[in-house]
């Protein structure tokens, strides 16, 4: 298929209406505007419904009843805006509703700003909302990664019946890059998935067959529990993945996530051209957190682990630790405020890794 | 020998209701359900419940239904009712879900005309969590969170929510009943039945306030709680169609 130029909010848009989403709701904030705006006038083409809700936590709840209906329904939405639709989120990870949402993260606490960072790791990775659930995160480091997870995304959340979080960044979002698009799921297709969700999807039964009943929690404790264990039983059936490269002969190892580990991965063949011999891990799914991926760094060799990341304080940081555990230094190339990693930092931070300063 | 009278399918029969002696809900409950076999509907209904005494009867009732978080009820039901027109979607949402945490989504889904029917519960009262004050506490009402009776100094007045919406161009069908004595019963079952025709016919957003009482919170028996609604509720929240198009 021809690759075509497609800036990152649009062309997750776009896979989504190609991997059958036919309901969206949304609430601008920047940087992801784009994505309701193309939504406003793709989504009417297909046969699908478009609604700016009236706030973020009209709009994740709006979604929550599209896809308690048995329509594939995404939302999406920046940092504070993703904060807000921790109530929806939640609500559908209890009732096990498969919906997908994108985070076109700025930087933060607060209203902090409108440029990219990965201030949201912990939020995204832990604890999207109350109640302890878990979502499968995937972090993207180029447009076409975005655009196939979140084509990815709904047939994972419909598989599990659960949320799915594209946990994208504002550089991700706004950049425009060669993309190639997956394949439009047909009319008959798309007919066919909804049709496969009738049994349990809130649109009318008779009375001789079993009521659909979306439950977000439970009146009976033991009932609430069993909720619980299924769902604990899903989560640990996720399987992490993550990319690897150069830690053969790695005397540092940088890890880093989405964008950060894009640039990371430039800093390091930077630094390889001279012969400092640096390695990389990138998770792809930040939860599951890819733990088995740090056990392929030889301990005995490496100097450091550098951990890259948009954040400070440091987030991701945090899961590195519990899979280095402590067998070598960990090191840290941070930035925050909306300001985006350079290269430059990483290679002065490798520098002074191998210099021992 | 004529029948007149039967018990609605659409509550299951096995269960045992969560209501306090003298709630109304289960005499709406009751009402909806009639309607809705009446209308021939049941096997294309969607129930979004509020928060709150609202969603103590998702046990037994016998057709689909979702809880919607506190308030977001008329967000969810837009969904469902966007992406489905042929099913019959309602909220069914208290005075603190519809008119307190949820107002921003209920006067957006009624200024947009959204093609779905809300079914408004008005006692005036937090019932479930333990009597605190709601919007339509009515002055000098006392409450678990207005120990003192409601003030209008401190607290603001009661909010008069088919009067808000009537504020608005879109909606279809604003009207105000109440279940306190069996003719306001049968009123209160016609304007149910509209709001649902409305909605079969595609005419847009309608709402049924029904006053109610809370002898539980209000602190009095049942029959006291009658007397109540006629002589001070009803003073404040006058019944009667407000709106009809």
């Amino acid at each position: 298929m021809a690759r075509v130029f497609m800036k990152g909010c649009e062309a997750m848009a776009e896979a989504a209406v190609r991997a059958g989403c036919r309901f969206f709701a949304g609430y601008p904030i920047t940087p992801q505007n784009e994505i309701p705006e193309y939504m406003s006038r793709r989504l009417p083409e297909v046969g699908g419904h478009f609604v700016q809700g009236e706030s973020e936590v009209a709009s994740v709840n709006m979604v929550y009843g599209a896809a308690s209906a048995g329509t594939r329904a995404m939302t999406s939405s920046s940092s504070p805006g993703i904060a807000l639709k921790s109530e929806g989120i939640s609500y559908c990870a209890a009732a096990r509703i498969p919906i997908v949402y994108i985070n076109v993260a700025r930087g933060g606490p607060g209203v902090g700003s409108i440029q990219p960072a990965q201030m949201d790791y912990m939020q995204a990775t832990k604890a999207s909302g109350n109640g302890g659930f878990e979502m499968r995160v995937f972090a993207p480091s180029t447009v076409q990664e975005a655009v196939d997870f979140t084509y990815r995304a709904f047939d994972l959340a419909d598989a599990d019946r659960n949320p799915v979080l594209i946990l994208a960044d504002g550089v991700i979002g706004t950049m425009i890059e060669p993309v190639e698009l997956p394949a439009q799921r047909s009319e008959e297709e798309v007919a066919a998935i909804k049709a496969g969700k009738r049994s349990w999807a809130c649109i009318g039964h008779s009375l001789d067959e079993p009521r659909a009943w979306i439950q977000p929690g439970n009146w009976s404790t033991a009932a609430m529990q069993q909720c619980n264990e299924d769902a604990a039983a899903l989560y640990a059936s996720w399987e992490p993945e993550w990319e690897s490269k150069w830690l053969d002969d790695a005397d540092v190892v940088i890890t880093a996530y989405g964008i950060s580990a894009r640039i990371a991965e430039s800093a390091a063949a930077l630094l390889r051209k001279e012969g400092i011999k640096v390695g990389l891990v990138r998770p792809i799914t930040v939860h599951p957190f890819p733990f088995a991926a740090y056990e392929a760094i030889d301990y005995g060799k490496v100097k450091a682990v550098l951990d890259v990341e948009m954040s400070i304080p440091a987030q991701f940081v945090k899961d590195v630790e519990t899979a280095v555990k402590g067998r070598c230094p960990i090191e840290t190339c941070l930035c925050s405020g909306g300001n985006i990693m350079s290269r430059e930092a990483i290679v002065d931070s490798v520098r002074r890794i191998m210099e021992g300063k | 020998m004529e029948l007149l009278y039967k018990r609605t399918k659409t509550i299951q029969e096995d269960k045992v209701s969560g209501f306090c002696p003298g709630c109304m809900h289960s005499t709406v409950i009751k009402l909806i359900g009639e309607v809705l076999e009446e209308l021939d509907v049941v096997s294309r209904t969607a129930c979004v419940l509020g928060i709150g005494c609202c969603g103590l009867h998702m046990d037994y009732m016998a057709y689909d239904n979702i809880t919607a978080p506190h308030g977001r009820a008329c967000a969810v039901a837009t969904g469902i009712k966007r992406t489905n027109p042929d099913t019959l979607v309602y909220t069914y949402q208290g005075d603190g879900d519809f008119a307190s945490i949820g107002l921003a989504e209920s006067v957006s889904a009624a200024n947009r005309g959204e093609n779905i029917s809300v079914i408004f519960i008005n006692n005036g009262i937090y019932g479930m969590t333990g009597g605190q004050m709601a919007p339509t506490t009515l002055l000098g009402m006392k409450a678990s969170t207005a120990p003192f009776g409601r003030k209008a100094e401190e607290h603001g007045y009661p909010m008069h929510m088919c009067e808000i919406l009537d504020r608005l161009e879109a909606p279809a069908y604003l009207v105000r009943t109440s279940c306190n004595n069996p003719a306001n019963v049968m009123k209160t079952k016609n304007a149910i039945k509209k709001a649902f025709q409305n909605q079969l016919d595609g005419k847009g957003f309608s709402m049924v306030e029904i006053v109610t009482g809370c002898p539980t919170n209000w602190g009095m028996d049942a029959l006291a709680s009658l007397d109540y609604i006629e002589e001070k509720m009803l003073k404040e929240f006058p019944l009667g169609v407000i709106r009809d198009r």
